[in-house]
């Protein structure tokens, strides 16, 4: 199995499968019915003017999440495709 | 579960609809579309979020009643908002019927994430009609999505539309006029471990909560991800029993490890991700960057994102300014006149007075910031319904984030700015009931229009020869608004951290694509605002002016009297002396006093006051004989009363003191108590008080 790395250490515009996120806290329970799921794929649009928060795409829609979050989000990158 | 077809409804009684769906799928257009302006927009008791009821007609001229829910993205609730959605669908509500037929809305160019409500909504076992919105704008992203495949898999209608266009609503109507809707084939697998306690919770809930049985199940369902289930005033609370067996199986699965929220949740996606397979086909048009990607390229781009945020807040407040003018204007004339035609009319006395001075005054006093927060309530509509307002929540999330607040919190403090009441309205966004609160206590210290007229007969008195530079009365202004909105955050940021302490705010929020507004949703969406603010902050309003004018004008002076007389010695005087002792160490005597007492109505009306103390009716837009009597006013030992400190202490005072009762009438509303209007008053009151004190102790102390 491929390394995982933070969501919140993914380079802006890669592309990354979802690997593992904490189970309990209000925060990861909605970000699973957002349909931010281990296995979903997610790509990195762009961070905020001031760094935070995140701006990602997931299932067709973009969503915003704060670095605080996202570093709890375990990802593995996917190789861009050339 | 069975494919069942439902009971017709009983002729005599209307059928109950209700709307469901994600946030900013297009649910108030449609609502719109199929109501007309037949809507009633009240409130469900007990906590502040909007009820909207309207009544459609079916193909037969039959009225259906529509409830709009309130957009949400799970029924396992986060906010106020969803917990009603959840409540009234569970029929755990006492004030709402629960809806015998459920539409649900999809927008079709997001349909996974979508589904996902639909799918819970589905468990609750109710007829569903699902609208497959924004068809036009799927297929322009390239996706195909077939709604009579989507109806085969799922067994119940599904309608394609596009409700901008009012495409696709007669054959929503035709579903609606159905007798013989169809229950939906929904049946997902609920993963094994979690399974046995479903049965179990679903078995008391329909026993000791008296849930029928297919309710029974999708609440047992839900319970298992609502985390903490926010409890919502007005919905009936479980049965011991029923929390006893939930708590018990969560200490095990906690025990053994099982992650049963997430386990839920996975299988409800993995349900709809088969389905997605199944009536979705991607077209090869998906290439290149979306409009709305090119948009926020520019928009929430480091430097130009900026320049675009100024720019639309800098459109809005020129326009406040501006187009409210002459409406303003046009309102304080009529209300005058209104008030002339009384007098005329009416034998001179107390009842008379107490129309034009008590009423027609007290009420136009609140009239005349109506074009003001129409204005608002446009521009925060269009903003929220272009999909901008999400972007400055996001551009804006860091700083906020440094008081503990999110960026949801920046649109209702800047529109403050012009007017609290608006801001304060706008607040509902915020799902965290607790940075609501903080947002609605540290709004009105932002200086709003009111304060202006206040400052600028300070900054008249401060400087009252000609060869003072412009450069000084706009640093002095300068600094009257950036001390307002440094206390604003720095109450923030301490509410945030003693009295409502809460989790950091989360800012999982979707970033919509940008729409073009429809001018006829925002539009009505402004005049519900504003007849809300009416309706609701009216009755206490005209309360208040009429006791503030009743201190004012008894006990009666002789006859012959002039104003400046009666009011001197009125409750109002009496109050003015009786404050005395507590604001002479600001430097305030007791006329300061009777316009501190006067203007509680609103801060403007401490201008006026001073007119009437000091015998000066200066003109319109003409301060200067208003300046001069307060400057050659004295205390009884000959000292001058409006010293350049005085000036400047009651301009700090206006900037923090809880001045405006229709304030303190949206707050109550708001907040559904009198203890957070009360604590504003005090917490801000206060303030105003011991800032104003340190400044003129040590502004005396340094000689000045």
């Amino acid at each position: 199995m491929a390394e995982t790395i933070k969501l919140s250490s993914l380079a802006i515009g890669a592309s990354a499968v979802v690997r593992e996120y904490p189970k309990q806290g209000n925060a990861f329970l909605r970000l699973r019915e957002m349909g931010v799921l281990p296995g979903t794929t997610v790509t990195l649009i762009r961070t905020a003017p001031l760094g935070d928060p995140l701006e990602i795409k997931v299932r067709g829609y973009n969503l915003t999440l704060r670095k605080t979050e996202a570093e709890h989000v375990l990802v593995e990158a996917l190789k861009p495709s050339t | 579960m069975p494919a069942d077809t439902a009971k017709p409804a009983a002729p005599s009684r209307t059928p109950v609809y209700a709307l469901v769906g994600n946030p900013n799928c297009g649910k108030s257009t449609l609502f719109n579309a199929l109501t007309g302006l037949k809507q009633k927009i009240g409130n469900y008791p007990g906590v502040t979020v909007e009820k909207k009821i309207g009544t459609a007609y079916s193909q037969h001229g039959h009225p259906l009643t529509i409830i709009d829910l309130p957009g949400a993205y799970s029924l396992a609730a986060r906010s106020p908002d969803e917990a009603v959605l959840r409540d009234v669908l569970l029929g755990r509500r006492a004030d709402t019927p629960i809806p015998d037929r459920i539409v649900c809305i999809a927008d079709a160019t997001n349909l996974e994430r979508n589904l996902y409500l639909v799918h819970q909504i589905l468990d609750l076992g109710r007829p569903v009609i699902l609208v497959l919105n924004m068809m036009d704008v799927a297929e322009r992203a390239g996706l195909v999505v077939r709604a009579a495949r989507m109806e085969k898999e799922l067994g119940i209608p599904v309608i394609a539309c596009e409700a901008i266009n009012g495409k696709g609503l007669v054959e929503l109507k035709l579903a609606m006029s159905r007798h013989d809707l169809p229950l939906s084939r929904h049946s997902w697998a609920i993963p094994a471990p979690i399974a046995p306690a479903v049965s179990e919770i679903a078995a008391s809930l329909s026993e000791n909560d008296r849930r029928p049985p297919l309710i029974a199940r999708a609440e047992a369902l839900l319970l298992l991800t609502d985390q903490d289930s926010v409890r919502v005033a007005g919905s009936r609370p479980l049965s011991e029993r029923t929390v006893e067996i939930l708590r018990s199986w969560e200490k095990r699965w906690a025990a053994q490890g099982t992650d049963w929220a997430g386990a839920l949740v996975n299988s409800r996606y993995d349900a709809i991700t088969e389905l997605c397979t199944h009536v979705i086909e991607r077209g090869g048009m998906k290439t290149g960057a979306s409009v709305s990607d090119r948009i926020d390229a520019v928009v929430t781009h480091p430097v130009w994102g900026w320049v675009v945020l100024g720019a639309i807040m800098s459109a809005l407040f020129l326009s406040i300014f501006t187009l409210a003018q002459f409406p303003m204007d046009w309102i304080s004339e009529h209300m005058a006149s209104l008030a002339d035609a009384v007098k005329h009319a009416m034998p001179a006395g107390d009842l008379r007075d107490l129309i034009t001075d008590g009423a027609i005054g007290g009420v136009g006093g609140v009239v005349i910031f109506l074009p003001q927060i129409l204005i608002l309530f446009f521009f925060i509509g269009l903003l929220e319904s272009t999909g901008y307002m999400a972007r400055a929540a996001f551009i804006m999330d860091r700083l906020m984030s440094r008081v503990g607040l999110n960026g949801k919190s920046f649109i209702p403090m800047l529109s403050s700015y012009a007017c609290a009441i608006p801001g304060i309205m706008a607040t509902r966004t915020i799902e965290d009931t607790k940075d609501r609160l903080v947002t609605i206590l540290v709004a009105p210290l932002m200086s709003c229009s009111a304060r202006l007229p206040v400052y600028l007969l300070m900054i008249a008195a401060l400087f009252p020869v000609a060869t003072v530079p412009v450069a000084a009365k706009v640093g002095i202004m300068i600094s009257m608004y950036a001390l307002g909105t440094l206390g604003a955050f720095g109450f923030a940021w301490l509410f945030k951290r003693t009295l409502l302490k809460g989790e950091p705010p989360l800012m999982i929020m979707e970033l919509p694509p940008y729409r073009l507004p429809k001018i006829r949703d925002v539009a009505l969406h402004m005049v519900e605002r504003a007849w809300l603010f009416l309706k609701r902050a009216g009755t206490i309003i005209l309360g208040i002016s009429i006791l503030l004018w009743a201190l004012t004008a008894y006990p009666k002076a002789p006859v012959g009297a002039t104003d400046a007389q009666q009011i001197a010695q009125s409750y109002a005087g009496m109050a003015g002396h009786a404050l005395e002792p507590v604001i002479k160490p600001l430097g305030f005597d007791w006329q300061i006093g009777i316009g501190l007492i006067t203007s509680f109505a609103a801060r403007e009306v401490f201008v006026s006051s001073m007119g009437v103390i000091f015998n000066a009716q200066s003109g319109e837009g003409n301060t200067a004989p208003l300046r001069d009597a307060l400057l050659a006013a004295k205390w009884p030992d000959g000292r001058l009363l409006f010293t350049p400190l005085v000036c400047i202490t009651l301009m700090v005072f206006y900037v923090f003191a809880m001045q405006c009762m229709s304030t303190i009438a949206v707050v109550r509303r708001e907040t559904n108590s009198w203890r957070w209007p009360l604590f504003q008053i005090a917490y801000m009151t206060g303030t105003a008080w011991f800032v104003c004190l340190l400044i003129h102790q040590i502004g005396r102390a340094l000689g000045y």
